[in-house]
């Protein structure tokens, strides 16, 4: 700050001479004078405030440092002063992007921007989603969607959340609020709520909302006490945020914060409440009970994991070498909780596949132990997993698909399996012409790229000299004999090392064929495309070059204009020439397949670079939007499993947000404009390969 | 001149005088003890920080023979593994690798991490790994014969999917193989609390921490917190820094730089301790 002196507040005179200063002697005396007068009884920090602000304005633009320090005083009515501080530096950030008339209006809607800033305190849904379904999937173990709906519930595969939360004074605490809600939602499934007949016990009062309530109230007093025992940190974090217990229920914080206690204790305390008037209280972390969504969803569910653990235990004990055992000496158990379950068999510890050990771990977690029937092994056949294919739209192909691949279902938190249909087809090459026309025009520019990756070339070399190695090195221990010999101190750098050179990299190129390209995107990526090849050729690392396009699952397209094995010769020139927009951005499968081809090639290192431009996007609604941009990521993350670094180009002048997230698994970089993509291109190779 | 002619140096092996901490998971000991007995090659299988190492050290001890442990990157060669020439005085000298040392004395030679030694390095091991059991030690023109008591053991952890971390099935069709994993609950934190020095209540909250991070594998995690980062948290408990810390530092940056997922972890570690 520009001011020193006594932290005592400055006169109207002080004040007018530091406005002078501060605004270029811009404004007319008079209303100088004025300001000086109006801020004259401000504590000094705020004077302080007002003045290092409309010097900062000032310096960007002379009109807005003005409009600050005129405006102040009034603002400072309604903002304190980090808001005052926000409100300027919105103001600046709109005239940074769309000039000073824009953010002269910003600073004019000072109860406009206070208004938006007390919002801030409410939290979206939306933005917490990703991270509070990562946190449950750590919890539980088991995957739990996460919607927004109008109440918080869970039919014990779905948490229900409200869209927004702003019930606590500030945008943290209400964060805390949504992963309390969830934690609760969670622990209703996993502490057995809904392990008795809740339906008959609401049923059986006439006020059946009330019952309800009171017993949602009651049993979060136990799931808290459940949750202390195993996430105390978590527990106090939700204590922290309901306050006390209301008075009613202070009484009952013992007998359903026992170990022992169950939901038939919560059931049991339910009759003494409804003999009573008193209306539940509200607690703000609680959700509220549908018994018969989860009674319907948990049955369904124990019907399908128990015939998953009875078809690998049908499996196991059909293996050949098994001796039969009496089922009756199967036993599985939970270590502790959201361990995995073991199975011994006749005392021994038998490992089953891992759906079979999540299938008996979530059974486990509904029911409290392994039904009896789930362990009688089934016979051969006897379980079919069931289709659960819904229906895309159809696409009249002429040849079954290539391969099929799962994509990923964020709403479903799994993969639809088998659910893309990809195809393999080569491009018809169009004429080289494009490929010759802009290796001329470019020609300096290609020679300049060529120099810096030879470079990078490398062969094995024998480093002769060295400290240590695998063989000697001959020359070197001749002249320590005759050092020796001679009376001088030999070298002790008698070693020859062989060092690897060999690059032992394959890169694989993926370029954006959808309809959106079209035009001078498609044209610069041709034209990068290109200098990639000439000077990829001085390396001579294995590389190829495939294009993808799609319409709905049901139609995924790659197209191959260089495979790893080809040449870069007239036909791949031809195919360059031909790369042309088509339809739209499954990202997804495409990423999938190519990382096959990728993990196939017989090198050390494996690189994936993507071209495209925004958002992956296919027909109909279904992978627009949050679907593709979470495929996406999952797809990556799945290359970075199996070894495939990924580098993702994009060509976006929105600068979206959703690029960060999407691309989280992989390196990327947004191009603004399209004109840098050829030398990029060439630049991120040269890095990630050197 | 014939090799042993040859003026060569090799390494003294001891045994281990002290009993390594070792807290047998199932009957892993029995299967090695009659893998030894049988002269054969053991591979043993299992993520990161659940116990491999610590388990070959127990059994050496226990079967009374020299252990030699080679950490293999992928620059290792076979002059790493089988002996190199030195200059001596106006000659030169032979000195055995680790391998070598191991095939003389008797020993137990573990090769942690096989799959990230050099191809070329698997080809030395094959003669040894099969009923032939010898070292051809080429540059010496020599033919070491295996002692008995000579065992080789190699580990391997399954969890890469990168199909550059895979075992040839020539390689490990030669071994018996043992499958390590992080032990149950009740064990682990005993492990914990033993080897990390800190209460059984806290090693149980750690490990309570270990199995969440566990189920988020395969969702933006390519591992869960394995044994030994719960031992590392543990430990900095012990040495009086505040648990919340200790695990942030130890197992939640220790897993991912993804700033989504420590996020994830971070609440995790709030939400035990
Ligand atoms: N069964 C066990 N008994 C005693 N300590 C154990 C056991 N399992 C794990 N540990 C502890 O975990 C640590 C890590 O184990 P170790 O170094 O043997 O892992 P590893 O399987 O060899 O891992 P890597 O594959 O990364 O080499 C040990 O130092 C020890 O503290
Ligand atoms: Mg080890």
């Amino acid at each position: 700050m520009s001011s020193s002196g006594p932290s005592s507040r400055l006169s109207a005179a002080q004040l007018e001479q530091r406005l002078d200063d501060a605004l270029l002697a811009s404004s007319s005396h008079r209303s100088v004078a004025k300001l000086a007068r109006d801020l004259e009884y401000l504590p000094r920090e705020r004077q302080d405030l007002v003045l290092h602000w409309a010097e900062v304005c000032t310096q960007t633009n002379a009109a807005i440092g003005d409009l600050v320090a005129s405006l102040a005083p009034r603002a400072l009515v309604l903002l304190d002063a980090a808001a005052f501080e926000a409100w300027v530096l919105a103001a600046l950030d709109r005239y940074d992007r769309h000039g000073a008339r824009a953010a002269m209006e910003s600073l004019r809607d000072v109860a406009g921007f206070r208004a938006a800033r007390d919002d801030t305190r409410d939290v979206a849904l939306a933005t917490v989603e990703g991270r509070l379904g990562r946190f449950v999937r750590g919890l539980s173990g088991r995957t739990l969607r996460i919607r927004a709906g109008a109440a918080a519930w869970t039919d014990t595969e779905t948490i229900h959340l409200p869209a927004r939360l702003g019930v606590l004074s500030d945008a943290g605490a209400n964060r805390a609020l949504y992963r309390a809600m969830t934690a609760l939602l969670w622990a209703q499934a996993r502490f057995g709520t809904f392990n008795a007949d809740l339906e008959a016990a609401v049923d059986a009062w006439p006020q059946r909302e009330r019952a309800l309530a009171w017993l949602a109230a009651l049993e979060t007093v136990r799931l808290e006490a459940c949750i202390a025992r195993e996430l105390p940190g978590l527990a106090r974090e939700m204590a922290g945020l309901r306050g006390p217990w209301p008075s009613e229920l202070t009484s009952v914080v013992d007998r359903l914060g026992a170990p022992s206690a169950s939901v038939a204790d919560s059931l049991a305390l339910l009759s003494e409440y409804m003999a009573g008037e008193a209306h539940p209280p509200v607690l703000v972390h609680a959700g509220t009970l549908d018994p018969a969504a989860a009674r319907r969803v948990r049955a369904q569910r124990i019907g399908r994991e128990t015939e998953v653990l009875r078809h690998a235990l049908g499996a196991w004990k059909a293996a050949p070498g098994r001796r039969p055992a009496e089922s009756s000496s199967w036993e599985a158990t939970l270590a502790d909780d959201a361990g995995p379950a073991e199975f011994r068999i006749e005392g021994k510890l038998v490992a089953l596949p891992e759906e079979a050990r999540a299938a008996a771990q979530s059974l486990v977690q509904d029911l409290g132990e392994i039904p009896p029937e789930a362990l009688a092994p089934a016979g051969p056949g006897a379980w079919k997993p069931t289709d659960r294919q819904g229906e895309g739209a159809h696409y009249v192909a002429t040849r079954p698909p290539d391969h099929y691949y799962d994509e990923w279902d964020f709403h479903r938190n799994a993969h639809r399996r088998g659910w893309c249909h990809l195809y393999e087809n080569d491009l018809p090459a169009g004429d080289a012409g494009f490929v010759r026309e802009v290796s001329q025009r470019h020609a300096a520019l290609i020679r300049r790229i060529r120099r810096r990756f030879e470079a990078l070339r490398g062969e094995d070399r024998v480093l002769g000299r060295q400290l240590d190695g695998e063989e000697l090195d001959v020359d070197a221990a001749v002249e320590a004999v005759c050092d020796r010999a001679a009376g001088s101190e030999p070298s002790s750098r008698l070693f020859a090392r062989r060092v690897r050179c060999e690059r032992s990299l394959a890169a694989l190129f993926m370029v954006d064929m959808s309809g959106s390209t079209q035009g001078w995107v498609n044209d610069a990526e041709r034209e990068a495309l290109v200098m990639l090849c000439e000077a990829i050729e001085t390396l001579g690392d294995a590389y190829a070059i495939y294009g993808f396009s799609g319409w709905t699952r049901t139609r995924c397209d790659i197209y191959r204009i260089k495979g790893f094995g080809e040449r870069y010769g007239d036909a791949v020139r031809g195919r360059i020439s031909a790369i042309a927009a088509k339809d739209y951005t499954r990202m997804g499968v495409a990423i999938r397949h190519l990382t096959r081809l990728l993990v196939a090639q017989p090198a050390r290192h494996r690189l994936l670079v993507s071209l495209s431009d925004g958002r992956p996007d296919d027909f109909g609604d279904e992978y627009r939007g949050q679907y593709g941009v979470e495929d996406t990521r999952r797809a990556l993350l799945e290359a970075r499993a199996q070894g495939v670094r990924s580098y993702c180009v994009t060509i976006d002048r929105h600068g979206a947000d959703y690029l960060r997230h999407m691309y989280g698994p992989a390196r990327y970089t947004v191009l603004d404009d399209v004109r840098k993509l050829p030398l990029k291109l060439a630049d991120i190779y040269r890095r990630m390969s050197s | 001149m014939s090799p042993t002619e040859l003026r060569t140096i090799t390494p003294t092996l001891e045994t281990q005088a002290d009993e390594p901490y070792y807290q047998q998971v199932a009957d892993e000991v029995a299967l090695f003890e009659a893998a030894a007995a049988r002269r054969l090659p053991v591979l043993l299988k299992g993520p990161t920080g659940c116990g491999k190492t610590r388990f070959v050290e127990y059994m050496a001890w226990r079967l009374q023979r020299p252990l030699v442990t080679v950490a293999c990157h992928d620059d290792l060669t076979t002059a790493d593994l089988v002996g190199r020439y030195l200059i001596a005085g106006e000659g030169t000298i032979w000195v055995d690798g680790p391998l070598t040392a191991a095939v003389r004395a008797g020993a137990i030679c573990y090769l942690d991490e096989i799959v990230e030694a050099r191809k070329d390095t698997t080809v030395v091991i094959h003669p040894l790994a099969d009923s032939r059991r010898v070292l051809c030690v080429e540059k010496r023109g020599e033919l070491v014969r295996a002692p008995e008591s000579f065992m080789l053991v190699i580990s391997y952890n399954p969890g890469y999917q990168s199909v550059l971390k895979e075992i040839k099935p020539s390689t490990r069709q030669r071994f018996v193989a043992l499958d390590f994993d992080y032990p149950e609950a009740a064990l682990e934190a005993r492990i914990v609390a033993i080897e990390g020095g800190v209460e059984a209540s806290v090693a149980q909250r750690l490990v309570k921490l270990g199995q969440l991070t566990r189920n988020l594998k395969g969702e933006g995690l390519d591992e869960g917190a394995s044994t030994r980062l719960l031992v590392h948290a543990a430990q900095l408990i012990g040495a009086g820094m505040a648990p919340r810390t200790a695990c942030t530092a130890a197992v939640a940056r220790a897993l991912s730089d993804d700033p989504e997922m420590t996020d994830t972890l971070d609440e995790l570690v709030r939400a035990v301790f």
